[in-house]
C-alpha cells in the first residue's frame, strides 16, 4: 500500500538552479540541565547529485547532529532547531509534516552509521532487516521483500548472499556488516546518501574496499554522497568538495584540490600540519596547541581564537562571517590571506 | 639515541588460546592461535612498531610481553631474565621494568579514584621505589613530566579531556621509571588535533629517559613517524621486518603493500593515478589458519609452493631486509605512479 504523498513533497526529477541538497543558516540546540549546548551554529552546504561533499570535523564539532538533523532523527526535545532550513529539491524539509518527513527519510535521503554492530538489530537476521525497507516502504509481501534482499546483498557483494540472508549480524565480519548497512541504505534508491564515519571502525585493507564500494554505487545511481569523517586521507581520496567544521561552525569550504594545496584557515592548516611526514621523521609533529571548546561555553569572537597563532585583538570581539575567497572557496578567518599566503613561503 | 644493549628478546613466542567443547567434561577441539611463533629484539631508547589488522594478534602479543598471559611456549626475556618463567616476587621484580598505556583514556583509569590515586597505585605495589611520605611529590613530579598541572592531583578522570587523561595513562606507565613501554594503540581514541600533541608527548619522554618503546597501532603513518624499526603481523606471525624505510619505502611482501596501499594518502593530486592492491575478503580465522603461508588464500602472487612450505622470516635475495614470502620483491606502492 503506498501512501498518497502530500503535493509539498519535493518532486521527482528536474532540479533547474536549486541543489539537491541545501543546508543553510542551520542552528542545533540541546536544552540540558546543565544549560544550552549549541551544538550547530550557522552551517551552510550544499550537495548536487554525483558529487561528495566531505564534512571534516573533530568529535564535538556539530558534524554529526548536521547530519541528523537533515535526517530527521535528532531528539527532539533535548535537541531545538530555532533557525535555519534544509532544503531538498526546494523543499524545505524542516517544515514538513511527520508524515511528509517519514516519506522522504529513507527513501529519497538515506544514511550509513557508523558502528554497524550496535546499528543492527541482533535479534533479526539481516534479511529480514534489510526486506523491511520493502516491507514498510513499498508495502511488499515477505517472500517479495526476501528476494530483493538477496539482489542488494549480492550487489554489496556479500557472497554466497542466498544462504547468508538468513545469518543474524553476529555472524558478520566488519566489513560484511557494513556492507550489509549500506545495503539497507541505498535499498531504496536514495538520492542523497549520508554516511557518518563510515569505515572508523575498520581495519584500512577492508576500509578501502567499503569506500571503493561506496564509490561504485555512486557512480551508477549518481547519488549525492555525504562522508562525515574525520580522517583526511579518507577525504582527499574520494571527496569533491570539503567544509571543515570547527565549534559547530563551517570555517572553510572548498574544492578538494585546493584546501590540500594552501588552506585558507589557521585550523585546517594546523590539521593538515599535524599529519605525520616523511621528511619530518624525528622531528616534533606540529600540534595544534589547547583543547577543542566546550559548547557550553564558547569563547568569544572566532571560537578558535584561544587555539590559533594567527590571532589579533579583533578575533577576540567579532565572530568571523565566512569570507568568500572565489566563486568556490570561503574562510572563516579574519586573516585568511595570510594564511594563505603563509601557505606559499 | 639507541645504543646496542638489548633490553628484550623475545623468541619463538607462542599463546594458543584453547577452544573447548562440554560442559562437564571439557574437551579441547581445537585453539585460537594468537601468536604463533614471534621472535624480534629490542634495544634501549629504540622504538619497534607493530602493524597489522584486528586480529592478527597485536594486543595479544602485548598482553603476553607484559606477563598477563602466560605463553603456550617461546620466551619473553628482559635483561637477560625470562619473564615468561618468573613467578611470585621475582615477576613482581620483572613487572617494574615494562608497563603499559592503555588504548582506550575513558576506560582504563577508574572514574571513583582520584589522578593522585591512579598515578600512586604502582608505588603501593612496589613500596621500595617511593617511600610513603615521598609519593605525593613523586605523583606531582610526574603529573608535570607529562605536561598537566600538578595542582590537579584530586581531581577525577572526568574532569579532563582525552588527551589529557591519555596523559594521566602515561604518567602512571612512567611511575616506576621502567626500561620498556608497551603503548597499545594510544592514540587511536584521540581526535586528529590532539594525536599529535600525544606523540610529542611519548618522544620527548623517550628522549628523557632512554625509554623503549613497543608501539602498537593501525594508523600506519603514526607508526612511521615513531618507529625505528616495524613489524608487520599476520595472523599471528611477522610477515615482515626491518627499518622503518625498508618497510614503507620497499616493502617485499605482498601483504605489506596491499597494506600501504591501502592508507588513504593525505593528497588529492593525482589520485585517479595510485597504485592501490585492494585484497579481497577477510583474514581467515586464526582458529584453522591455512596451511603453509598463511596469506596466501589472498594473495596474487600464490602458487603451489605456498600452501605446502611455510615461507620463514628470512632476509631474502634482493632485498635488504627480513621477510616472510617464496616470492618476496620489493616494490615501493606509496610512490609508485
Amino acid at each position: 500500500m503506498k501512501r498518497t504523498a502530500p503535493e509539498v513533497l519535493p518532486a521527482e526529477g528536474g532540479l533547474g538552479d536549486e541543489p539537491l541538497l541545501a543546508v543553510d543558516d542551520l542552528h542545533v540546540e540541546f536544552h540540558t540541565r546543565a544549560g544550552v549546548v549549541r551544538a550547530v551554529n550557522g552551517v551552510s552546504y550544499t550537495v548536487n547529485p554525483g558529487e561528495t561533499l566531505a564534512v571534516l570535523g573533530e568529535s564535538g564539532s556539530g558534524k554529526s547532529v548536521t547530519a541528523q538533523a537533515i535526517m530527521g532523527i535528532l531528539d527532539m526535545p533535548p535537541a531545538v532547531i530555532p533557525q535555519g532550513e534544509i532544503r531538498f529539491k526546494g523543499t524545505d524539509l524542516l517544515k514538513l509534516s511527520d508524515d511528509a518527513r517519514t516519506q522522504v527519510r529513507g527513501q529519497r535521503i538515506a544514511m550509513v552509521f557508523q558502528d554497524a554492530l550496535s546499528a543492527l538489530n541482533p535479534v533479526f537476521t539481516v534479511g529480514w532487516q534489510i526486506s523491511e525497507m520493502f516491507r514498510v516502504h513499498r508495502g511488499m509481501s515477505k517472500s517479495d521483500a526476501m528476494k530483493k534482499a538477496v539482489e542488494l546483498m549480492d550487489k554489496v557483494r556479500i557472497p554466497a548472499a542466498k544462504q547468508r540472508v538468513h545469518d543474524y549480524p553476529h555472524q558478520f565480519s566488519g566489513g560484511m556488516r557494513q556492507r550489509i548497512m549500506i545495503a539497507m541504505s541505498i535499498a531504496l534508491d536514495p538520492e542523497v546518501l549520508i554516511a557518518d564515519e563510515p569505515t572508523t571502525a575498520l581495519d584500512v585493507t577492508v576500509q578501502a574496499q567499503i569506500m571503493d564500494l561506496l564509490a561504485e554505487l555512486q557512480r551508477e545511481s549518481q547519488m549525492g554522497m555525504i562522508l562525515i569523517t574525520h580522517d583526511l586521507g579518507v577525504v582527499a581520496d574520494v571527496a569533491d568538495k570539503i567544509a571543515v567544521m570547527y565549534a559547530g561552525r563551517i570555517v572553510e569550504n572548498a574544492p578538494v584540490h585546493d584546501i590540500y594545496r594552501a588552506p585558507a584557515h589557521p585550523y585546517t592548516k594546523g590539521l593538515l600540519e599535524s599529519i605525520p611526514r616523511v621528511d619530518l621523521k624525528g622531528q616534533e609533529l606540529y600540534a595544534i596547541k589547547g583543547l577543542p571548546p566546550n559548547l557550553l561555553d564558547l569563547p568569544t569572537g572566532c571560537a578558535f581564537h584561544p587555539r590559533c597563532p594567527y590571532r589579533q585583538d579583533n578575533c577576540v570581539t567579532s565572530a568571523p562571517p565566512l569570507y568568500e575567497i572565489s566563486g568556490t572557496r570561503s574562510s572563516a578567518c579574519h586573516y585568511w590571506r595570510e594564511v594563505l599566503d603563509g601557505e606559499q613561503q | 639515541m639507541s645504543s646496542s644493549e638489548r633490553v628484550l628478546e623475545v623468541r619463538d613466542l607462542v599463546k594458543h588460546f584453547p577452544l573447548t567443547q562440554g560442559i562437564v567434561f571439557k574437551r579441547q577441539i581445537g585453539a585460537i592461535k594468537a601468536v604463533d611463533g614471534v621472535s624480534f629484539d629490542l634495544r634501549k631508547g629504540e622504538t619497534l612498531g607493530i602493524v597489522g589488522e584486528s586480529g592478527c594478534g597485536k594486543s595479544t602479543l602485548a598482553k603476553v610481553l607484559m606477563a598477563l598471559e602466560r605463553p603456550t611456549s617461546g620466551s619473553v626475556t628482559i635483561n637477560g631474565k625470562d619473564i615468561a618463567k618468573a613467578r611470585g616476587s621475582e615477576l613482581k621484580r620483572m613487572r617494574r621494568n615494562i608497563q603499559m598505556v592503555m588504548q582506550d583514556p575513558y576506560t582504563s583509569l577508574n572514574p571513583r579514584m582520584t589522578v593522585g590515586d591512579i598515578i600512586g597505585e604502582p608505588f603501593e605495589i612496589h613500596t621500595e621505589v617511593a617511600p610513603k611520605g615521598d609519593r605525593r611529590k613523586k605523583v606531582q613530579e610526574l603529573l608535570e613530566v607529562v605536561g598537566l598541572n600538578p595542582d590537579h592531583i584530586n581531581r577525577y578522570p572526568h574532569q579532563f579531556s582525552g588527551g589529557q587523561r591519555q596523559r594521566i595513562g602515561i604518567a602512571r606507565g612512567l611511575a616506576l621509571q621502567p626500561e620498556i613501554i608497551v603503548c597499545d594503540e594510544p592514540v587511536s581514541a584521540l581526535d586528529v588535533s590532539i594525536q599529535a600533541q600525544v606523540i610529542n608527548l611519548l618522544e620527548r619522554l623517550q628522549n628523557e629517559f632512554d625509554l623503549a618503546y613497543i608501539f602498537i597501532a593501525h594508523d600506519l603513518s603514526v607508526v612511521r613517524h615513531i618507529s625505528d624499526r616495524v613489524g608487520v603481523m599476520y595472523l599471528g606471525k611477522f610477515v615482515e621486518l626491518g627499518k622503518d624505510n625498508d618497510i614503507y619505502d620497499k616493502p617485499a611482501h605482498p601483504y605489506t603493500q596491499a597494506l600501504l596501499s591501502a592508507v588513504p594518502v593525505p593528497d588529492p593530486e593525482g589520485r585517479e593515478q595510485r597504485e592501490r592492491i585492494i585484497l579481497q575478503g577477510d583474514p581467515p580465522s586464526p582458529a584453522n589458519p591455512p596451511t603453509g603461508c598463511r596469506f596466501r588464500t589472498r594473495c596474487w602472487k600464490a602458487q603451489e609452493i605456498c600452501a605446502e612450505q611455510e615461507p620463514l622470516l628470512q632476509i631474502r635475495p634482493g632485498t635488504g631486509h627480513e621477510s616472510a614470502c617464496h616470492f618476496a620483491e620489493t616494490h615501493d606502492v606509496v610512490h609508485a605512479g
